[in-house]
């Protein structure tokens, strides 16, 4: 495998994982949040650059709101996500 | 000091806490008062119910005795430990009779002499008269007593019938078993039985032809149900049972205290040495987590630190695919030092990163840590706590607030119901396993949750009253089931809920675990678990009195892991089993340091105590002391590291005592990771596997030739003594050490217990800990601070520590993972007693006798669909790859469940497990792979294949000649 088929595994890995955070944060009273928060403390900035990069393709509807919130919180530099 | 054996003061102590009787009126137990009386002039005050014989020794007197020990109950048998009591009649047995106050004790009259000779004569007319030449000679307690009572001559000649001609049993590789020299004091059995639970030996015949066997007329130790755990050997006062290596070395001449480095049960020994040898472990009596008890592991498998394999010069290559050569100090640590440097100035900080082990030191792992952030200038560190114990850290620290089992190994005295869920204790934590049977075999009631029917589920005298042989991976539907039991049949200790947790989170969770989609009825087709069986077990749980909930990787290795820790810890508060002893949440830790390597900072979104690298007030104490920045973002973990490592972002890694290409999931994935960094660095014992992927080889050295201490599963911090210098020259400590400095960073330690101290500077609940704290009190368990000043054995006594309990919701989502008609079966993965891990240091020992390969365990229905028979090789196969290994056919496992261990290198059982992981923590799941199995004739080719890498790789360069 070429190092471009290994980029689209870890991709397809992040998406998984995101996916599984989503669907076992769901109960959370604020899930949007709880998702960002998540990634926000255990990912470290280049994997949440790779999903921003990649865009909500794959991606649970919680998962993807969750990731805008982070890219908005990544943009003004402060990550308030809560 | 010189050798001297433990003391042993005849008879158990009686803790004066410890309530003796029961309350005739009230039923309820009753703490008498300590008792006085008089041993031969001499005043003792001693705990009532203590017995005459050990108020004797307290005092500092010595009464014969050959039946009795205090690691068992008093037994009355050899007559030798007759006393006179004024008042009373006769001669009563001390180790039988207990104090009574003022009693007046005489202890060596010319009566009791006579009578104690008498008895000493008739033993020793049927004992060989060969002490010069014994191997227990200076060390026997037969000799002692014969001269304690002054023998001198025997009148019944030798001549007699006897038993001097008996063969000696060495089939166990550790201890030999010679019945010429028994006495049938019957120690042993009693040890296996009282201490071990294992029931192996017993006394065969009656009067004179009653004899010691291990089961079976037919049996010897080693085929017998012996786990060889040394209890016996320990027992008995002769050179009966007695290591092999007294017999080969001799008698010990100094003894030093420390730490098993093999399982989170934290043993401790007195290591018994000659010179720089060790000549034998044994365990401490005074040890707070094995209380004189140990296993095969940590009392007989140490040779591998003497293994020929290990390696004790330092190496480098520049591919992987050279031979290795042999280098200084100097030039292996400069060599790496500056690929580490290029690294980071070609790919930046982030290229570069570090895994700590678990099985190192406390302090080790700080350094490794220290060096990963403080001079790598990065969070890329991780632990291999992360493939084990990491969703016990998210789980318990979102529900209590803390990553900690929250008892001490003592508590489970007073549990009534243990619930063990994926754990297998009696293998994979042996000496607390033997705590647990005694518990159980005292009444307390048992449920085990796994999939296979362990050596718990039923063994002599114990059987489970409830097992759920549930489906693998599907914790989280059997636990939220037995919540719906307990929240809709009014079970739940609402006083407890209601003062410790937050009352709106348990609303919702009890609204969610009620829902009848929860029920066990329901969740049975999805559980494979009788509905009845559940309910049964919740109500048995909620109320049978003090419930323990004990668990392992059996919970943690799964896609919802952290949910599963949640929804125990869901279970413990609603049934209000918290913040007492005998209650109380139990992660089993796998190996030795797993605790201590979590607490130390080498999660790489947090630094040491638990405190995320967001939080500014802990980093700017970091920054302090340190003098550097670190980054407020988390870094990578270990998968994460070899997904970028094939991305190409990842490039060079240092790896302390970690063999990540044999532990980790997903194999193939790891070793295409390895072989895209530039630099790896492995700082080992062995060139284990992940070292054929190496570029600098560092030798690192065994837990015998270092000092520091480990944390075991009850957070109980506890000294490691070098007892010889290290055979590479260095103490691990002082390797990292040497590695920061060629990188330019001032360290400057001279002894670990200055990094201890540092560590209880930066780390609040380590904030009074100390070496010589440390070796005053043996041991101490964290917290240790102001509000806890001499430690902390049961945890949330007043509160949880993050204030109110925090109930979780925890939904069923189904592992990916499924089977189907290409995969059918489902694999899960577990260890057994005598191997280690990796088996990097137990298939170095004799160990192997009981263990020489991995077998997959199949269930009849299965094996014979396809044909299969005990001892026939299997191909295993999964989306993710296959191998072979010899198949055993057993209803240990359920049909549709297959099972193996993966102590071994060939097997690489890790071949076939998935990238799939927790989605809190990412901590693999290896306890659940869709497989197929079928017939086959030998070794798959990527085990072929492999084998030729290993061995091309593992070359050293012949030393040049001159
Ligand atoms: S083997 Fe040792 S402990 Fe067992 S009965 Fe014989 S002398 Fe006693
Ligand atoms: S070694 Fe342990 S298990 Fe084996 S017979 Fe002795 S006490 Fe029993
Ligand atoms: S392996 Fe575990 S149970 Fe066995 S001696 Fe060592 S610490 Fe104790
Ligand atoms: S020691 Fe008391 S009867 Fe044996």
């Amino acid at each position: 495998m070429s190092a471009e088929d290994h980029t689209v595994d870890t991709i397809a890995k992040l998406v998984r994982m995101a996916n599984q955070i989503a669907r076992n944060l769901t109960h959370d009273k604020d899930p949007v949040a709880a998702i960002a928060e998540h990634i926000h403390a255990f990912w470290t900035v280049r994997m949440q650059e790779q999903l921003f990069a990649h865009g909500p393709e794959g991606l649970d509807p919680l998962a993807i709101a969750a990731l805008e919130r982070l890219a908005l919180g990544a943009r003004d530099q402060g990550h308030a996500v809560r | 000091m010189g050798y001297e054996p433990q003391a042993d003061f005849g008879t158990p102590e009686v803790r004066s806490e410890t309530p003796v009787t029961l309350s005739p009126v009230t039923l309820s137990p009753v703490t008498l008062s300590p008792v006085t009386l008089s041993i031969d002039g001499r005043e003792v005050s001693v705990p009532a119910g203590t017995t005459v014989m050990r108020a004797a020794a307290v005092s500092g007197g010595s009464i014969p005795r050959l039946c009795a020990t205090d690691s068992l109950k008093q037994y009355g048998s050899c007559r030798l430990c007759l006393v006179e009591i004024d008042g009373m009649r006769g001669t009563p047995a001390s180790c039988t009779t207990p104090v009574a106050p003022g009693m007046v004790v005489h202890t060596q009259t010319e009566k009791l002499q006579k009578l104690r000779r008498g008895v000493m004569e008739l033993y020793i007319s049927d004992h060989p008269l060969d002490c010069l030449t014994c191997s227990a000679n200076n060390d026997c307690e037969l000799q002692d007593m014969a001269a304690n009572v002054g023998l001198r001559d025997v009148r019944y000649g030798y001549e007699g019938d006897n038993h001097l001609g008996a063969e000696t049993d060495s089939s166990n590789p550790y201890f030999d078993f010679d019945p010429s020299k028994c006495i049938v004091c019957s120690r042993c059995v009693r040890a296996c039985e009282e201490v071990q639970g294992t029931f192996a030996l017993t006394i065969d015949g009656r009067g004179f032809g009653s004899k010691v066997s291990a089961g079976l007329a037919s049996d010897d130790f080693l085929s017998s149900e012996c786990v060889s755990c040394g209890a016996c050997v320990q027992a008995c006062p002769t050179a009966t049972l007695n290591e092999k290596a007294v017999k080969a070395i001799g008698k010990p001449e100094r003894a030093v205290i420390t730490t098993c480095a093999y399982c989170g049960v934290g043993c401790t020994f007195r290591a018994e040495m000659r010179g720089e040898q060790v000549v034998r472990m044994v365990p401490w009596k005074d040890g707070k987590a094995n209380h004189g008890h140990s296993c095969v592991k940590g009392r007989f498998a140490w040779g591998y630190a003497m293994h020929q394999e290990r390696i004790t010069r330092p190496m480098i290559r520049e591919r992987i695919d050279q031979p290795w050569r042999e280098v200084s100090w100097e030039e292996a640590l400069g060599h790496a030092a500056r690929e580490f440097r290029r690294i980071a100035d070609t790919y930046g900080n982030n290229a570069l990163g570090g895994l700590v082990s678990s099985r190192c030191t406390n302090e080790e792992g700080f350094l490794v840590q220290k060096l990963v952030r403080a001079g790598f200038g990065t969070n890329n560190v991780d632990t291999c706590a992360r493939v084990c114990h990491s969703p016990t850290g998210y789980g318990l620290k979102t529900t209590f607030g803390t990553s900690a089992g929250t008892q001490d190994f003592d508590s489970v005295d007073d549990s009534d119901v243990i619930l063990v869920i994926g754990a297998n204790p009696t293998d994979g934590h042996p000496v607390f396993a033997s705590r647990m049977k005694r518990r159980l075999r005292q009444g307390a009631k048992l449920i085990v949750i796994d999939p296979r029917r362990t050596d718990m589920v039923r063994s002599p005298h114990i059987a489970a009253d409830y097992h759920l042989p549930l489906r693998p991976g599907t914790n989280v539907a059997v636990l939220t089931a037995m919540a719906h039991v307990i929240v809709t049949e009014g079970l739940v200790d609402e006083a407890f809920v209601r003062e410790r947790c937050d009352g709106d989170e348990y609303r919702d969770w009890a609204d969610f675990v009620s829902d009848e989609r929860n029920s066990p009825e329901f969740l049975a087709p999805v559980t494979g678990v009788d509905a009845d069986l559940v309910r049964g077990a919740a109500r048995l749980f909620a109320t049978g009195g003090n419930g323990a909930i004990y668990y392992g990787l059996g919970v943690t290795e799964h896609s919802q892991g952290s949910s599963t820790v949640m929804a125990i810890a869901n279970l413990a508060m609603a049934t209000g089993n918290i913040g007492r002893r005998g209650v109380g949440v139990n992660p089993l830790r796998g190996q030795n340091n797993v605790q201590g390597a979590c607490d130390m900072g080498s999660f790489p979104h947090e630094l040491s105590g638990y405190r995320h690298v967001s939080d500014p007030e802990a980093r700017a104490l970091f920054e302090a002391e340190w003098g550097v920045a670190i980054d407020p973002e988390p870094g990578m973990r270990i998968p994460n590291m070899l997904d970028a490592a094939t991305d190409g972002a990842f490039k060079g890694l240092y790896v302390q005592g970690e063999d990540i290409l044999q532990s980790d999931p997903d194999t193939k994935h790891v070793a295409a990771g390895l072989a895209a960094m530039e630099c790896v660095i492995v700082h080992d014992l062995f060139l284990n596997e992940t070292a054929n992927y190496a570029h600098v080889f560092l030798p690192g050295s065994s837990f015998l030739e270092k000092n520091g201490t480990f944390t075991n599963a009850e957070r109980r911090i506890q000294r490691v003594r070098k007892v010889m210098e290290p055979v590479n020259g260095y103490e691990d400590w002082q390797v990292t050490q040497e590695l920061a400095r060629a990188m330019g960073l001032d360290w400057n330690y001279t002894h670990p217990g200055e990094i201890m101290d540092e560590i209880a500077r930066l780390t609040p609940s380590f904030a009074g800990v100390n070496y010589d704290r440390l070796d005053a009190d043996g041991s101490l368990q964290w917290p240790v601070n102001a509000a806890h000043p001499d430690g902390s054995p049961i945890m949330h006594v007043d509160g949880f520590v993050r204030g109110k309990g925090k109930f979780v919701v925890t939904e069923y989502i189904p592992t990916d993972e499924r089977t189907g008609p290409r995969f059918p079966l489902l694999l899960t993965t577990g260890r057994i007693l005598s191997q280690y891990n990796v088996g990097a240091q137990t298939r170095r020992t004799e160990n192997t006798v009981w263990h020489g390969e991995d077998v997959l365990e199949v269930h009849p229905s299965d094996a014979e669909n396809r044909g299969i028979r005990s001892g026939d090789w299997v191909r295993l196969a999964s989306r993710s790859g296959e191998t072979t290994l010899r198949a055993t056919v057993t209803d240990r496992v359920a049909p549709g469940v297959v099972y193996t261990t993966f102590h071994h290198p060939a097997t690489q059982a890790n071949v076939v497990t998935t990238d799939y992981s927790d989605w809190a923590t990412n901590c693999p799941e290896y306890k659940v792979t869709a497989v197929q199995v079928t017939p086959s004739n030998g070794p798959s080719q990527w085990q072929e294949d492999y084998d030729n890498q290993a061995a091309q790789s593992r070359r050293i360069m012949a030393e040049p000649a001159e």
